[in-house]
């Protein structure tokens, strides 16, 4: 298990780096943690011909508020993120999903960006950053453009990401007053990828009834799945249990989930109703916490 | 004596290995050092139509490339390991063994079709992709119930079937068992396929020094002098020139026996040929294909009851998964026969057995060696039995153990060792009712349970019983010598794979030679350094290797204490060994140390007197009669989320009795080991191949060995029957915590659960199958 | 084959400086560029933890960064650690807790566990197991290594070592 044989290519500046990419296209891979990427080569199901490494990039490596927003630098590794005060206080469920990605030592070297670069469908950061309404900056040497989350992710592994683009930043609207969150996942052993799993953001107003809500799956489809208007009921209401239940029942029946040797697409549904509902009454208490 | 048998000794192999200095098969480094990667097939079942390797053979840092065809005569197909049993009639056993590199046709995917010879690995495995190979597909053999249909393509052409072996045990008359019987419980059982999962791959390094003549290969076996011994045969070399070396060893559990495997076979082929070192190590994704796997079965079994729940008689008919071929004979299902009959009394036993060829990688023992599946077998239908006679399950199990007194046991049936399948001693109630008091049964069945189900919390308990046979012969070899320093160096020809030879074996020894446990030095698995013996496996080492360190060193002993009884002038009795010196006791200062003794055995002028030999030193064997039956009893609390099927285990008991214990803290280990990887058996760990025979999850992400987050808390307890068959009395223990927790878990969650009709018939168990099982029911 | 590119290493406080090919994994650059062949490879894939090193004081797997990434770091291994006849606290806890059969997975363990003691010794059990999560052990059962881990943490925060 050795890695094809490939250019490297090092910029210690971001311009340097999309000038490399600009030159080389869909020949380059861009490495960040390579956490993803390094098992892929190892087993020769990537060979890029061309390696730009990110991870002499200082720039690229940031948290810091801005306007009412999280700013992340796709370069931040997963451990800065986890143990980042701004994080745990502005983006809770951010902070909740770090630990339940992978193992410590893939967190110490993973990075934010990479993660959400590589799409992989059972990774918490792409249901967790449509949950947020985050945006993604996209920048090529041509330019810059922003997407938002919902619509960055196109397929498995395949996203908005055009071949000479990279994805450099995420902004994350900071968590306004009375919202809750949780992050529900079920997996086989502690560190494993997901079978299935759900991020919920909810806020209940000063009556005590929901003034928003989102519930967003992930490792059920090829791409992170919002419950959308499902949850929209929930709106002006008091989310009671059995409300909360309807809602799950009525998204899990627009969720078509796939079979993999560990869940099956029934199983997964089953998890889906579960795991949503588990979400989102948790996000409730905590936003009922919050609010007091 | 008993001063360092049974103490729970620090080991001496540690520092090594915990500073990095303890040399792995991939540590070695032999100047000009070629690298080796195999080409292997990705079809399980294909006919080999043409293999072009001249690209391959053009790159840059490339060496050489060989084909079967390349290996001329040389190109045999592996010898037998186990030869079948000769003493059951009618015993249908069909020898197909495995060949070096595939020559007509593929078998298993994985099977290795060519090997690159380069300057570096990396560019060994850039070769692998310049070879064409033309591959025709075949239809593959996969479901093992479906191998012996008419329809079924052929693994081994020449063979009508592919039935591997066939043949019928039994035991008294089970027919009429039956007759007699108030309750019959039939069932269907299935266990499918696991990895052993060493941490370490396999690895060897062959070299050919052409002007010594002289062949060393560095190998992760758990055999190395059976290794050598038949790479000698196979190329004609005396087996003086070859020297098979077992460095340490990340891990064993089984597959690294004495295989024969291909790589094995072709590295040293290679390296003749070259006469230039080669190493090949075993990557995690060929590990899953190259390796030999274990535990696929399928059991139709029947069990007649009183309505008191005495078992009358068992059936078990089951049919064995051989993979492409079989080496290692019918190790694993006598096992299983064996073991079925567990440490109960089951007068009437009747079992058929058929083992199937598939096109799937081939099965030989891994920890537990197809015992795991008798126990499951026999304890899910004492289980069902109790639940519908509505007794306890300790109780059921409690009337129907063997009584003490009919220790040696002869069951009749034959066991992997081809001789009687005879339990030398036990004593079952007290490891049960050690269990049960230390998981708190009682209190749990009367108080928790209810409490924390008025909750609406789904946990349960289990209790199951088990036995080992272990410690199987033909022998194992020492040699103890008093080197002039008073160190003691001691040589054996078993490998090590972290059961703490170096020190439990050490402890026999400065026993007998008042010496510390430190000062002992360990050689095993090095053929140089000792010529005899089989190799670590069956649970063998502390019985079978540790008696003879004990004969060995009782041998020496007597040589000290002649000598020393000579040159102080004293009668041997009233000498004592203590502290490195021979003492007269009560006179301290008339004594000699152990270093000047072997001086003074080994002298530089004079004559060593006739009869006599030199030096302090003595070479031992030890074969048991036959092995040695360890039990025990494991207790569990489970905790079963009845929406994700998740289960988390809340406590966890082993009462184990493997006779005399060596060192409590190595055995403490081992049993924790072997829970561990029962665990991932019972829930966590199943090979998924699908219809085309293609292994869905190679890779340790997708096969899931429990980490510690999925290991709770083992708490360990003993009882001691020492086996009357060896002067230890030990019994063997590497093996026996995987054994029951199968079938423990399965109980442990059936009773979590608390529904009728839950049953669970199949290992390894998953949130899936339970969701399966337990919605799958609800709809109905 | 591509160009051989150089590479200086600070490992075990001792600078390497080697030419490599970009593809060189950096297990294998420790392994058999410098010999240091503590650090153990199990399934170059990231799980199993065996070829866990420290880079910057991070435990990290070494079968996922190329040697060439390491470029100008500080890389810890298992051979930093104690000697033999003067082992780490962390080593002497495992060598009396029995944390170890097979040693394979070992130095591994070390290496991820260490770091996390000596942020700060005083660990809950909940912190043990999370610095443990990403290391396979198929021979201990994990038990022993959680002793091994206790003891240590006990040694370190009453010998003030952090």
């Amino acid at each position: 298990m050795k890695p094809a044989s490939f250019e490297y290519v090092a910029p210690t500046t971001l311009d340097q780096a999309l000038e490399r990419l600009a030159e080389h296209g869909f020949e380059a891979k861009v490495i960040a943690g390579g956490q993803s990427l390094i098992p892929m080569m190892n087993f020769r199901l990537a060979q890029p011909s061309v390696l730009i490494d990110l991870n002499k990039i200082a720039e690229l490596s940031y948290i810091r508020l801005k306007d009412d927003e999280l700013r992340i630098g796709a370069m931040t590794r997963h451990v800065q993120v986890e143990r980042d005060a701004l994080i745990a206080r502005h983006a809770p469920l951010i902070h909740e999903a770090m630990t339940k990605i992978a193992t410590p030592q893939i967190r110490n070297r993973g990075t934010f960006g990479g993660s959400i670069a590589h799409a992989d469908p059972a990774a918490e950061l792409t249901a967790v950053t449509v949950a947020l309404d985050a945006r993604f900056r996209l920048q090529s040497a041509g330019g810059e453009r922003w997407v938002p989350a919902d619509e960055f992710f196109f397929g498995m592994f395949a996203t908005a990401l055009g071949p000479d683009e990279m994805l450099v930043e995420a902004a994350i609207p900071v968590a306004p007053e009375r919202t809750g969150y949780a992050l529900e996942e079920e997996a086989r052993r502690a560190h494993d990828f997901a079978m299935a799993g759900a991020a919920a953001v909810t806020a209940l107003d000063e009556g005590g009834k929901c003034s928003a809500a989102r519930l967003v799956y992930f490792s059920i489809g090829d791409v992170p799945t919002d419950a959308g208007d499902a949850v929209a009921v929930l709106i002006g209401k008091e989310p009671t249990p059995d409300l909360i239940q309807s809602v799950v029942d009525t998204a899990a029946d627009r969720l078509e989930p796939s079979d993999d040797i560990h869940a099956t697409a029934e199983f997964r549904l089953h998890l889906a109703r579960v795991l949503g509902r588990r979400a989102l009454q948790r996000a409730f208490e905590r936003a009922a916490v919050e609010a007091n | 004596m008993a001063r360092l048998i049974g103490k729970p000794l620090k080991r001496n192999e540690d520092p090594r290995l915990l500073t990095g200095q303890a040399l792995f098969v991939d540590d070695v480094e032999l100047p000009g050092m070629l690298h080796a990667a195999f080409l292997r097939s990705d079809y399980a079942h294909a006919r080999l139509k043409g293999i072009d390797v001249s690209a391959a053979l053009e790159r840059e840092g490339v060496v050489a490339v060989y084909t079967a065809e390349d290996m001329g005569d040389d190109w045999a197909p592996g010898p037998p390991l186990v030869i079948p049993p000769p003493t059951i009639e009618e015993v249908t056993f069909n020898t197909r063994t495995q060949v070096p590199l595939v020559k007509e046709k593929v078998r298993h995917a994985g099977e290795p079709l060519a090997v690159v010879i380069a300057e570096s690995r990396y560019i060994a495995e850039d070769a692998l992709d310049d070879i064409v190979v033309d591959l025709e597909p075949l239809p593959a053999v996969v479901d093992i119930e479906r191998a012996l249909d008419a329809d079924a393509a052929l693994v081994h052409d020449d063979l009508e079937s592919n039935l591997a072996a066939h043949l019928v045990q039994t035991k008294g008359g089970y027919q009429s068992a039956r007759e007699q019987a108030d309750l019959i419980i039939k069932r269907r059982i299935v266990m499918d396929r696991g990895i052993a999962g060493a941490m370490e791959n396999r690895g060897i390094v062959a070299y050919w020094d052409n002007k010594q003549q002289y062949l060393t290969v560095w190998d992760t076996t758990q055999s190395p002098i059976p290794i050598r011994n038949g790479l000698a045969g196979m190329f004609g070399l005396s087996e003086h020139q070859v020297r098979v070396i077992a460095p340490f060893v990340g891990g064993g559990f089984g597959p690294k026996i004495m295989m024969f495997y291909p790589e094995e076979v072709v590295l040293t082929w290679a390296t003749l040929k070259l006469a230039l070192p080669i190493k090949w190590i075993e990557d995690r994704r060929e590990n899953f294909y190259a390796t030999t796997q274990e535990r696929g079965q399928v059991h139709e079994v029947e069990m007649a009851l009183t309505e008191d729940g005495r078992i009358l008689g068992l059936k078990d008919d089951f049919i064995h998964d051989s993979g492409a071929y079989d080496p290692y004979g019918l190790t694993i299902p006598l096992n299983t026969q064996c073991h079925v009959l567990g440490p109960y009394d089951i007068p009437n036993f009747s079992s058929e057995l058929h083992v199937v060829f598939t096109n799937k990688t081939l099965t030989t023992p891994v920890r537990g060696a197809g015992r795991p599946h008798g126990v499951f077998v026999v304890e899910r239908l004492l289980d069902i039995a109790a639940r519908e006679l509505g007794i306890d399950p300790s109780e059921i199990r409690r009337r129907n153990y063997l009584p003490n007194d009919v220790f040696p046991y002869d069951n009749v049936i034959i066991d992997q060792a081809f001789a009687n399948f005879i339990i030398d001693s036990g004593d079952y109630l007290p490891a049960m009712e050690k269990a049960l008091d230390m998981i708190g049964y009682k209190d749990f069945i009367e108080n928790e349970q209810p409490r924390l189900r008025a909750e609406g919390r789904r946990v349960g308990i289990g209790v199951v019983s088990f036995i080992e046979t272990t410690g199987v012969g033909p022998y194992e070899g020492a040699r103890v010598t008093i080197e002039s320093s008073g160190d003691v160096s001691v040589a054996t020809g078993v490998g090590t794979q972290g059961q703490g030879h170096f020190t439990s074996f050490a402890q026999v020894v400065a026993e007998h030679l008042g010496v510390k446990v430190s000062d002992v030095h360990m050689v095993t698995g090095d053929t140089a350094q000792f010529h005899w013996g089989t190799g670590t496996f069956a649970s063998r080492g502390a019985v079978v290797a540790a008696n003879a360190m004990n004969a060995a060193s009782s041998i020496v002993r007597k040589k000290i204490l002649e000598l020393a009884s000579e040159l102080l002038d004293a009668p041997e009795d009233e000498l004592e060994i203590e502290d490195g010196e021979v003492r007269v006791a009560d006179v301290p200062r008339m004594s000699i140390s152990l270093g000047e003794l072997a001086q003074k055995a080994n002298p530089l002028r004079g004559a060593v007197e006739p009869g006599t030999e030199p030096g302090l030193e003595a070479t031992a064997y030890f074969g048991p009669n036959y092995g040695a039956t360890a039990f025990g009893t494991h207790a569990m609390i489970v905790e079963v989320d009845p929406e994700t099927m998740n289960v988390e285990i809340r406590r966890y008991v082993v009462v184990e009795d493997c006779g005399t214990v060596l060192n409590p803290l190595i055995l403490d280990g081992q049993v924790h080991g072997g829970v561990a990887h029962g665990i991932g058996n019972a829930f966590y760990e199943q090979l998924f191949f699908d219809d085309n025979g293609q292994l869905l999850n190679a890779s340790f992400a997708d096969y899931l060995i429990p980490t510690s987050a999925e290991v709770p808390t083992i708490e360990v307890g003993h009882t001691v029957t020492p086996s009357p068959l060896n002067p230890l009395g030990s019994k063997g223990a590497g093996e026996a915590g995987a054994i029951p927790v199968p079938a423990l878990m399965a109980q442990a969650i059936e009773n979590a659960i608390g529904e009728a009709g839950f049953e669970i018939l199949e290992s390894p168990m998953s949130p899936l199958k339970l969701f399966n099982l337990y919605y799958g029911d609800k709809e109905q | 084959m591509s160009e051989l590119i150089e590479v200086t290493v600070n490992v075990n406080s001792e600078e390497y400086r080697r030419s490599v090919e970009p593809r060189m994994l950096l297990s294998d650059f420790i392994r058999h560029e410098l010999s240091l062949s503590g650090t153990h490879v199990g399934c170059e894939q990231g799980v199993c933890g065996a070829c866990t090193i420290q880079l910057d004081g991070a435990a990290v797997r070494s079968c996922l960064m190329f040697a060439v990434q390491a470029d100008g770091h500080q890389i810890r291994t298992v051979e930093d650690l104690g000697t033999m006849d003067e082992l780490h606290t962390l080593q002497e806890a495992f060598w009396e807790a029995h944390g170890l059969q097979c040693g394979f997975c070992t130095p591994g363990f070390l290496m991820s566990i260490l770091p996390v003691l000596e942020e700060n010794p005083e660990v809950s059990e909940e912190t043990i197991q999370r610095a443990m999560e990403g290391n396979l052990c198929r021979c201990t059962g994990y038990q022993h290594i959680r002793d091994a881990v206790k003891q240590a943490a006990e040694k370190m925060v009453a010998g003030g070592e952090a």
